[in-house]
């Protein structure tokens, strides 16, 4: 264990170590609040709750995530500290499980850190807590889902931009499988059962709730489980680019 | 301890290493010799587990690297080609990293890392980031680093590959000092390494072993091996005496310094004679030298045909 968090600390170090993680973190605190305020009427609706606020978070990770978790295998491979890193004692799940929750502690800490926006809801009324703190917790979740997707597509490549785009447009894809026009447009084309098949392994489906205050643990094990999965997907395109 | 065992690479159609077997035990250090692509680096590479052999194995201290692959690497130091570090870590951050990714006890920790930080001299940039550093001192970090943990096998490929002089010296005064307890594969294309360093040499070629042998047992493959040279002026008046002497297969004349080099026929003993006929033709020699044999002609006359030994 005390591998995978000497490897998670170095990831973590090595994002504050340029001035980027600072940038980074303004963007997605600026952006956070400014979606909630601006786009979603956070003052007009007259609700004390969080609810503008999570609403955007799937559409903030898609960006986000993905410029995480580009280089965490890419740059590994390309300057040549993979092997480095794979001669040592450690497993390939030890190295992706600490890649992992270097990026997803780095997420948290940006989402803590929009700690005011809970301060304001506080002062101006009277929010269940319980559900914004199950938002918080839904959030998490789901950004640990799209890292996990970013841990894996990094490890295909040794370029971060294609890490980057891959990436995207994965949890893009993701993301949209859910948007009600979607789901649609394909019941008219297919079985309505299939179409919502595909808006249930959608991310946007299992967070919609849970931005409501929902957490429903069934959205829970979804996020669970689909986080597990892109990061053994993750191992094995590790393992098999080793044989190769 | 480390034992390849018919080790084989292929890349698509191309045979990177082809069954490739050797053992290395306690107390030698292996110089891996080869030109530049001769399939030296996938042998180190297949050796520490980062890539898979296409067939055949290998093992350190008798831990096989795909079945064991953690014994193996916890007993293994090994230094990658280009001496790779992550280079926004200091020194001092890089060193704790890779000891606490190897879970060194914490006592430990602090005692292995000093040791490593003093053996490479390294105090003096112990807080710097690795990538503001000179070519040597990275290279120096990476070889601490293979060290830190005291592993009684060493892997070192091109260790002193961009290194001065002065740093070579440095280098290989180190790893002799290291030789005594441990096993020590290092690869090179330097003739001079092999000399300062290996007490055998693996020569390979196209990724084929073409030999096995002491550095002194390859030199007496030379032609050269025998071979009287001399410095004299006017040394030209004896060159057709010399020639016709018994025993001699060629009389070459460095066209520079117009230094004179006897070649014998293999096995045959000329020095006396030589110096016998230099002394009755009154020629002044101001210097004398019973050759060894030249390394660099074995290395190049087996590495060029590369099909197998030569005659």
């Amino acid at each position: 264990m005390s591998a995978v968090f000497a490897i998670m600390r170095r990831e973590l170090r090595s994002y504050f170590v340029t001035p980027l993680a600072y940038v980074f973190l303004v963007i997605f605190l600026l952006l956070a609040n400014g979606l909630t305020f601006y786009v979603g009427d956070f003052y007009e609706r007259g609700l004390a709750d969080l609810q503008p606020f999570f609403e955007f978070h799937p559409w903030l990770y898609l960006i986000f995530a993905p410029a995480l978790t580009m280089r965490l295998w890419a740059e590994e491979r390309k300057s040549g500290t993979l092997e480095l890193l794979f001669t040592l004692p450690v497993t390939l799940t030890q190295a992706m499980l600490g890649k992992f929750l270097g990026a997803w502690v780095f997420v948290a800490l940006a989402l803590a850190l929009t700690f005011p926006l809970w301060l304001t809801v506080n002062y101006l009324g009277n929010p269940d807590n319980g559900v914004i703190l199950a938002g918080y917790l839904g959030s998490l979740l789901m950004a640990g889902n799209f890292i996990a997707i970013g841990c894996c597509i990094t490890a295909i490549t040794r370029n971060q931009v294609v890490a980057f785009i891959l990436t995207v447009a994965v949890c893009l894809a993701l993301v949209m499988a859910g948007l009600p026009s979607l789901h649609d447009l394909l019941a008219g084309l297919l079985f309505g059962e299939l179409a919502s098949a595909v808006s249930d392994l959608s991310i946007l489906h299992h967070f919609s709730a849970i931005s409501r205050g929902v957490l429903d643990l069934r959205d829970v094990l979804y996020f669970m489980l689909s986080t597990i999965a892109w990061l053994t997907a993750g191992v094995v395109i590790l393992k098999l680019k080793r044989e190769d | 301890m480390i034992e390849a065992e018919q080790l084989t690479r292929r890349y698509g159609r191309l045979t990177a290493v082809d069954d490739l077997s050797f053992r290395a035990e306690p107390g030698q250090v292996v110089g891996l010799l080869g030109p530049n692509g001769a399939g030296k680096t996938t042998v180190m590479r297949m050796i520490s587990g980062f890539i898979a052999a296409t067939s055949g194995t290998a093992r350190i201290c008798g831990h096989d690297v795909r079945r064991e692959p953690l014994a193996a690497k916890r007993l293994l130091g090994y230094l990658p080609e280009g001496a790779p570090s992550y280079g926004e870590l200091t020194v001092h951050e890089f060193l704790y990293f890779v000891a606490k990714v190897r879970g060194l006890q914490h006592g430990d920790m602090h005692r292995q890392v000093d040791a490593a930080v003093s053996q490479l001299d390294l105090g003096e940039v112990i807080d710097a980031p690795i990538d503001t550093l000179s070519k040597g001192f990275r290279r120096r970090v990476g070889l601490a680093r293979a060290i830190l943990h005291e592993p009684p096998v060493l892997m070192l490929d091109e260790p002193t590959d961009g290194l001065d002089p002065n740093q070579k010296r440095d280098v290989r005064a180190l790893i002799d000092a290291m030789a005594r307890k441990r096993t020590i594969l290092i690869s090179t294309h330097l003739l001079e390494e092999v000399h300062a360093l290996c007490n055998r040499v693996l020569i390979l070629a196209r990724g084929k072993l073409l030999a096995d042998a002491t550095p002194a047992e390859l030199e007496e493959r030379s032609r050269y091996h025998g071979a009287v040279s001399f410095s004299a002026p006017g040394a030209g008046v004896a060159r057709a005496m010399l020639e016709r002497m018994q025993g001699v297969v060629a009389v070459e004349v460095d066209p520079l310094d117009g230094r004179v080099t006897v070649v014998p026929q293999p096995g045959a003993d000329i020095f006396g004679e030589v110096q016998e006929l230099l002394a009755t033709q009154g020629l002044k020699v101001t210097e004398i030298q019973l050759e060894r044999g030249r390394l660099e002609e074995v290395f190049r006359s087996m590495t060029s045909s590369a099909t197998g030994l030569p005659a």
